[in-house]
Formats: C-alpha cells, sequence, structure tokens
C-alpha cells in the first residue's frame, strides 16, 4: 500500500507539470482556436534559456525570471504577431501546420546550436526526503506538486476573479461580442498568449532539474500535455488540471506495476479510452453544431 | 490557356518518364518514395482538401497497406492480391472512421483520428505474432509481372508511376463528376449542404474510405519498395507529416499533393548540404511558408489573379472619383 | 379543395425557462407568398428552423401537403419539396457562381451510385444559366462565390434555393444587410418566381423579413407574431388596420 501511495504522490507531482502545460495549450485554443503543437518546444526553449544565464553566473532565480520576460515576449508576442496575426482568418490548417514547422525548427535548431546530449539542471527543491504516516514522499515532489497547483489555481482566480481575467473569458467564448463591449480584443489574446509562456517557463523549472535538458524534451512532454488538455476536456480550463494530474498518477502506476515500456503508451490509452466514450473530455461541456 | 495546361501535361508526362533514366539508384529511390507519398497525400487531400474533414490519423492506413502486403508475402499470397486486400481493408476501416466524425465537431474529430492512429500503431507493435511487433517484418520481396521481375529499382519506379497514375486519373475524374462538387459544398458549408438535400453523413463516411484506400495502395507500394518495414514508420508523427505535405501543397488543389510530397520527401534531403541544420531550416521554411502562403503553394496563381483584380480595381475607382471632381 | 401546402398546427418550442414559439397555427395555401413579421424575439426564426428539421419542436405538428414532416430532418424536408434561405449568408464560397447553383439542386434526385458517372453539371447547365440570367448575375457567374459582394452573394443564395424547383420556400431575411437599391429587384425576382412556375403547380414562399414596405408589397397573407404567439393573420391592408398590431409593433 505504501508502495501505491508513493507512487500515487510522484505522479501527482509529475501531473501537475503536465497540467502547466496542458492549460496553456487549453488557453490559447480558447483564446484564438489555435493548436499549437509546438507546445513542448515552448517548454524546451525555455530550459535551455535558463540554462543559458546560469552559465553567465546568474542566480537561478534571476535566470527563471529574466527567462519569464524573454518568453513573454518571443513565445508570447513575437509568437502571436508573427505567426498567428496573419493565419487567424485562414481556418486552423495554417496555423497548425505552421507550429508543426515551428517545433521541428526549434528542436533542430537547440540540437544543432546548442547540444546533442541532456545537460544538467540544477535543483531548485532540497534533497531531503519526508515521511508521512510511512509513505516517503521526497521534497522536489511536493514542492513541484505544490508550486504547479498554486500557479494553475492562481491562474484560474485571475481568469474568473479579476476584470482583466473576466475580459480574456470573453473573448475566449465569443470574440465579435466582446470587441462589441469594447474589449480590448487583441490586447486580450496576448495576455493569453503571455500566460501561457509564464505557465511554460515554470514548466521548464519544474521539469527540467528531473529530466535534464534535452533538444527533444519537449516532444514527449509536448505529447502528454495535448492528451491532458484533452482527457480532461479541451474547452474547460480546470479540464487540464484534472488532465494532468490523471496521466501523472497512472503513467507512474503502469510504469510500477504493469511495465516501464508502457509508461509512455499510458497517456495514449486514456486519451483513446476518453475519446471513445467523451469526446469533449471528463470536464468538457458538448458544444452544438451551430446553425 | 487550356493548350498551356496540355503541354504542360504532356512535359510533365516526360519528365517523369525519362527523368529516372538519368539518375542514380538513390535518386531513383528517392523518386519512388516521392511517388508513394504522392499517392497517399492523394487521398488525405481528398480527405481534408475537398472534403474539409480533420484526419490526423493517414499514416495509419499508410501502415495497414504496408502490413497487409508484408504479411501476405510472407504467407506465400501474391503481391498482386496483397495490394488490392490493402486497398479494401482500409477503405472498410475508413468508413468506420468516418463515424466519429458524424458525431463530433472539427476539432474533437481530430482528436479522434489522432487517437485512432496510436491504436494502430499499439497493434503493429505489440501483435508480434503477426507484425513482428518492434522488428517489424524485413526480407520483403519485390513482385514479377508476367515472368519480368521488378526487383530493379527503376523497374520497381514504373510500376509506382503507373499505379500513381492510374490513381490520379480516377480521383481526377470523381472530382470532375458531381461528386467533387459535393465534397467541396460539404467542406465549405456542411449546413446549408445539407438543406440542399446532399447526404453529407455518406459524403463524409466516403470521403475517409478513398482517402484512406489511397493512403493503403501507397503503403503497400512502399512495403515492397523499402522491403523492411517497422511501426516507427508509422506514428502519428508520420501522419502529422502527411497532413502537413497535404497544407504545403495547397489543400483542394488537384496538384497539391505533388509539391507537398516534394516538400516533406525531397526538400530535406536538399537541405543536406546544411548538415547539422537541415531540418532546422526546413522547419523554418515552413513556417514562412504558411505565414506567406496559408493556402498553399499551389495558392500563388489564384493570388496574383486577386491582386491583379484588386489592382485593375482601385484603378477604376481612382480614375472614377477624378472623372467625378471634373 | 386543394390541400395547403404548409400547415403547422399549435407548434411549441421552449429553451429552458424560455418559451420561444407557444402555440402557433397557420396554414399557407399553393402559391401564397406569405409574410411573418414580429419584434426581434417573438420566434420568427425558432419557428422556421423548427419547420425546417432544423430542431425539433416540443409540441405540434407541421404538415407539408398533407403529409406530416413534423419530425423529419433538413435532407428528407428537401427531398420533399422544400428549400430554403438563411439569415446569414451561407453560399458556398470556394466554388463558382454557377457550380453553387448546379451543387444546389444535383443531389435532389438519382443515386450516390448514379453520380459518380454523371456528367460534371448533372445536366443543371442550362437551369443554372437560366436562373443566372433572371437574377442578372451572369457578369459574375465564373467567379468563387466568396469573391462577390455581399449584395451578389445574397442573390446567390437565393437562386440556390429555387434551383431544384421546391413547392415550398422559406425566406429568412432576404433583405438583410441588402443595399436599399437592391431590395426592388429582390421583390420583383421573387414576384417573378412565385408568378411563372417552370412546371406544374406554383412555388409558395413564407418570408420572414423586417423591412415593412417590402413585406406590404409582396405579400399575399401576413402573419403577426409577438412573443411566441400569433397576434393576427391576414392581407397587408387588414394588417395594417390592425389597431392591436400597430400598438405592438407598427407603431402610428
Amino acid at each position: 500500500m505504501t508502495d501505491f501511495l508513493q507512487l500515487f504522490f510522484s505522479g501527482l507531482a509529475t501531473g501537475s507539470i503536465y497540467a502547466l502545460a496542458a492549460l496553456g495549450f487549453t488557453l490559447l485554443w480558447q483564446a484564438s482556436g489555435t493548436i499549437n503543437f509546438a507546445q513542448g518546444e515552448f517548454v524546451m526553449l525555455p530550459a535551455f534559456m535558463m540554462l543559458i544565464l546560469l552559465h553567465q553566473g546568474a542566480s537561478i532565480t534571476l535566470s527563471f525570471f529574466c527567462t519569464i520576460v524573454i518568453a513573454i515576449g518571443v513565445l508570447g508576442w513575437l509568437f502571436k504577431r508573427g505567426v498567428v496575426d496573419p493565419l487567424f482568418r485562414f481556418g486552423m490548417m495554417p496555423i497548425v501546420v505552421a507550429t508543426i514547422g515551428l517545433s521541428i525548427a526549434l528542436r533542430n535548431g537547440v540540437r544543432a546550436g546548442y547540444a546533442a546530449d541532456p545537460q544538467p539542471f540544477p535543483q531548485i527543491f532540497p534533497d531531503q526526503v519526508f515521511n508521512l504516516a510511512g509513505v516517503s514522499v521526497s521534497a522536489s515532489d511536493i514542492g513541484t506538486f505544490a508550486f504547479a497547483i498554486a500557479l494553475v489555481l492562481l491562474t484560474q482566480a485571475f481568469l474568473a476573479k479579476t476584470v482583466t481575467g473576466r475580459a480574456m473569458q470573453a473573448v475566449a467564448q465569443n470574440t465579435e461580442s466582446a470587441s462589441v463591449l469594447g474589449i480590448n480584443v487583441p490586447r486580450m489574446i496576448f495576455y493569453t498568449f503571455a500566460i501561457n509562456a509564464v505557465l511554460a517557463v515554470s514548466a521548464a523549472l519544474l521539469v527540467t532539474p528531473i529530466y535534464l535538458a534535452k533538444f527533444d524534451m519537449g516532444e514527449s512532454l509536448g505529447n502528454k500535455a495535448f492528451f491532458a488538455a484533452i482527457i480532461g476536456g479541451f474547452n474547460n480550463s480546470r479540464g487540464a488540471l484534472l488532465g494532468g494530474l490523471i496521466v501523472g498518477v497512472c503513467e507512474n502506476l503502469a510504469a510500477a506495476y504493469v511495465s516501464p515500456a508502457y509508461k509512455d503508451a499510458v497517456a495514449l490509452v486514456i486519451f483513446m479510452v476518453v475519446i471513445l466514450f467523451k469526446p469533449q473530455g471528463l470536464l468538457g461541456r458538448k458544444e452544438e453544431r451551430k446553425v | 490557356m487550356k493548350q498551356t495546361k496540355i503541354i504542360a501535361g504532356v512535359l510533365g508526362l516526360a519528365l517523369l518518364l525519362g527523368l529516372p533514366l538519368l539518375l542514380k539508384n538513390y535518386g531513383v529511390h528517392l523518386a519512388t518514395t516521392w511517388l508513394v507519398f504522392v499517392i497517399a497525400t492523394m487521398g488525405l487531400n481528398l480527405t481534408v482538401g475537398y472534403a474539409g474533414q480533420k484526419s490526423l490519423g493517414h499514416a495509419a492506413f499508410f501502415g495497414i497497406g504496408a502490413y497487409t502486403v508484408a504479411i501476405c508475402l510472407r504467407e506465400g499470397i501474391s503481391f498482386w492480391l496483397g495490394v488490392p486486400l490493402g486497398a479494401l481493408l482500409c477503405f472498410a476501416v475508413g468508413l468506420g472512421l468516418g463515424f466519429p466524425a458524424l458525431r463530433v465537431q472539427a476539432i474533437y474529430l481530430a482528436f479522434a483520428t489522432l487517437g485512432f492512429n496510436t491504436a494502430v500503431w499499439l497493434v503493429m507493435r505489440n501483435e508480434e505474432h503477426y507484425t513482428g511487433g518492434n522488428f517489424g517484418i524485413n526480407d520483403i520481396a519485390r513482385p514479377s509481372l508476367a515472368g519480368f521481375s521488378l526487383d530493379g529499382n527503376l523497374a520497381y519506379y514504373y510500376l509506382v508511376l503507373f499505379v500513381g497514375l492510374v490513381l490520379a486519373a480516377l480521383m481526377f475524374g470523381l472530382l470532375r463528376s458531381p461528386w467533387g462538387k459535393a465534397f467541396m459544398a460539404l467542406r465549405d458549408n456542411p449546413i446549408r449542404a445539407e438543406s440542399l438535400g446532399i447526404n453529407t453523413r455518406s459524403y463524409t463516411l466516403l470521403s475517409f474510405a478513398i482517402g484512406a484506400a489511397y493512403a493503403g495502395i501507397a503503403g503497400a507500394l512502399y512495403a515492397s519498395q523499402v522491403q523492411f518495414i517497422d511501426p516507427a514508420l508509422f506514428t502519428v508523427g508520420q501522419s502529422i507529416m502527411m497532413y502537413l505535405m497535404v497544407v504545403v501543397g495547397g489543400p483542394g488543389y488537384f496538384l497539391g499533393p505533388l509539391l507537398g510530397s516534394a516538400v516533406g520527401v525531397i526538400l530535406p534531403e536538399w537541405l543536406r548540404f546544411a548538415q547539422g541544420w537541415y531540418l532546422f531550416v526546413f522547419g523554418v521554411a515552413v513556417v514562412l511558408l504558411m505565414i506567406w502562403l496559408p493556402d498553399g503553394l499551389l495558392s500563388i496563381p489564384d493570388r496574383l489573379r486577386a491582386r491583379r483584380v484588386s489592382r485593375a480595381a482601385s484603378a477604376a475607382r481612382a480614375a472614377q472619383s477624378q472623372g467625378a471632381t471634373r | 379543395m386543394s390541400h395547403p401546402v404548409l400547415k403547422v398546427t399549435g407548434l411549441k418550442k421552449a429553451y429552458g425557462a424560455i418559451q420561444a414559439v407557444g402555440g402557433v397555427s397557420f396554414e399557407v395555401q399553393p402559391g401564397e407568398i406569405f409574410g411573418v413579421i414580429g419584434p426581434n424575439g417573438s420566434g420568427k426564426t425558432t419557428l422556421f428552423n423548427s419547420m425546417l428539421g432544423q430542431i425539433t419542436p416540443d409540441a405540434g405538428k407541421i404538415e407539408l401537403k398533407g403529409q406530416d414532416v413534423t419530425t423529419l430532418g433538413p435532407l428528407e424536408l428537401n427531398r420533399l419539396g422544400v428549400g430554403r434561405t438563411f439569415q446569414t449568408l451561407q453560399v458556398f464560397g470556394k466554388l463558382s457562381v454557377r457550380d453553387n447553383l448546379i451543387v444546389a439542386a444535383q443531389e435532389h434526385s438519382g443515386s450516390m451510385f448514379s453520380r459518380m458517372f454523371a456528367p460534371s453539371d448533372s445536366g443543371l447547365g442550362a437551369k443554372a444559366d437560366a436562373l443566372i440570367d433572371q437574377f442578372h448575375i451572369r457578369h459574375v457567374a465564373d467567379k468563387k462565390a466568396g469573391e462577390l459582394s455581399y449584395g451578389q452573394q445574397k442573390l446567390v443564395d437565393i437562386a440556390m434555393a429555387f434551383m431544384s424547383e421546391p413547392d415550398l420556400v422559406l425566406l429568412d431575411e432576404p433583405c438583410a444587410g441588402v443595399n436599399p437599391s437592391l431590395v426592388g429587384g429582390i421583390s420583383s425576382l421573387l414576384k417573378e418566381l412565385n408568378r411563372n412556375p417552370r412546371i406544374g403547380s406554383h412555388s409558395s414562399f413564407v418570408v420572414i423579413e423586417h423591412n415593412m414596405d417590402f413585406v406590404m408589397d409582396l405579400c399575399h397573407r401576413i402573419m403577426v407574431m409577438v412573443e411566441g404567439t400569433v397576434m393576427a393573420i391576414g392581407t397587408p391592408a387588414e394588417i395594417r388596420a390592425n389597431k392591436q398590431v400597430l400598438d405592438a409593433y407598427l407603431g402610428s
């Protein structure tokens, strides 16, 4: 039983990282109809950015905050203005393919330009292990989970409780009406992209110490985030959290009780089951075809 | 106008027939691969480009066709039976995949096709007894036709070319018939289409089925071409690349697959001069291409025409306002 | 005594707590142009969508030429001879104007299988050309429908509804967003199509519109809807004189 709980808790930690990436992914879709196939690389790139700053002598905190600023500029503003805005009115196809190209470019650019081997990344949580009622939980797991969940809840609170957040939600639900109400739609969409950037950098900070920085770390992470977002419910931000946690926990359990080889297949299988029986996701609302 | 099209067509055909004779072995192999992907993306172009569906699982059909031929050959069944068998199997499965399309909205359809691809890939990986699991199937034989062996790369190229031309002609005929308009109506405005008596259900299912059959034939041809297949060739990543090929070439343009497959198959080879950076350049090229030409490479003539029309219109307006102020 | 083309009895449809349509009954005679007017939110579009199989009514009956069609969908209704235009433009943007018209009628008869081998225009080329000339859009016939002006697209939209020679055409705000100078043209077109049928019986129309002059000039009879129920049905003259209607909707 203690084994199970240990796996469960460390699964929650990994799952909360997936939730960060999945949340950003869902928000981007809701605000701008963008399916970002480069979401994994949006996490990979800040990981390397922080690494570069660390090598320049900056502290981990400074690197983190500098990278957030850079990410908002590049993954937020530049991505929106350069890729999404020009293609917005052409439907889903060109944006999807553009993000596919982007993910190929970023992945291979880092590989050729920086390194092909995995790069070590400093631990951000102390190396302690706590014993809670017989179950060993590492400080890293607790810290990761706490930080990620706090960020997710903060984002959701921001969206639900602040004026700007509600304006962003209005834009996500009905862009035309929102602009008629005087909401600055392009700016609200930019804020969504900026939030995605912040979530991605945070995910990078939490995941890289464990799995090291590698040019292809985005591939697996991006897939998991994608599946998590859909499992939870693509038109619902709370779904991203649920989906991420489910994937994280089930993966861990499967790796231990079934076989490590099946770890990556778990997200796939849950995804397929959900798609078959509830395509709008566990927390998603059924969307009617509009006349 | 029609004359230039005919001349271009004849030149193109001559090029397809003659160029491989000048190429070395690897060049012929590349050209054959390009043709295989042209056939596969022709099918996807129907589903996605003409019928407006979302399909991110096309590589699964590619794989079903490939494994069908590989397994048939292993069991002593002729290549010439294996290919149509693979096509029929894909047609049936494609019909089945169309059913979720009827129930769910566009974006969820994309996910469902991804899920389907994943399921097929898992079967390929795990059913070791039939598919060889992760090790795949090797020593896939080349067929022979009426005693004439198609072992040589050049001979096999001409087989694939022949099949490709026949399938292209069939597709062209289909799109010219009322079916073509019905597919495009389904794409442009499914609700209006239904109120006009167009059976959107049937056309949706058929767009998936026919597209799948094309991919199946392509996969079958691919199996004997490369003579070794494993599940890694038929992942979601491959489906995404095929989708990329259709969109880059120009969805809904008949010749789109020619260009799209060239971009997907041949361009990475040309970029090898950039050495470690060649995939980076490829990725950047795709992004820039999409920003510049969201409707694909073949939308260039339409855009030039639109620009000419709008320039003429603004010139006419300028002349009119001048005349009015006089 | 001939059947009414359309007979609606006690139609009801609610969205949650809102009774969009609360018991509407009326008849449309063959060859009649029947107008439906009323303030926004009076249930006109819901009524239309129920009649067209887009939504299922909660209660009531819809009969087309004596046949109960209450539960049928848009596909079946089209086959039975019902056509419609939409409030928002619904043309096939990437098809040419001519192809828009051809595809509007090509599925009306025959089977999917026979259509695979049929000629490209399904033999409808001549009819499409006739409508194109009647609607005065010959000069844009080969352009992609999406490239036309709003007014021209509206004409294509209306022409599409007539390609299959339906017995009943439902027009949802045919003048919405149209340049005032074109409204007269649409009115005469509709009168022409109503009076000069090609085959057999006249086409009957049901028209939702807000443009009062248009409705009064075009329609044989008008139904006034307010808050989901029928306030009055009568000739234009009767409606104009109806005090209730004037108070509620038309003003003095």
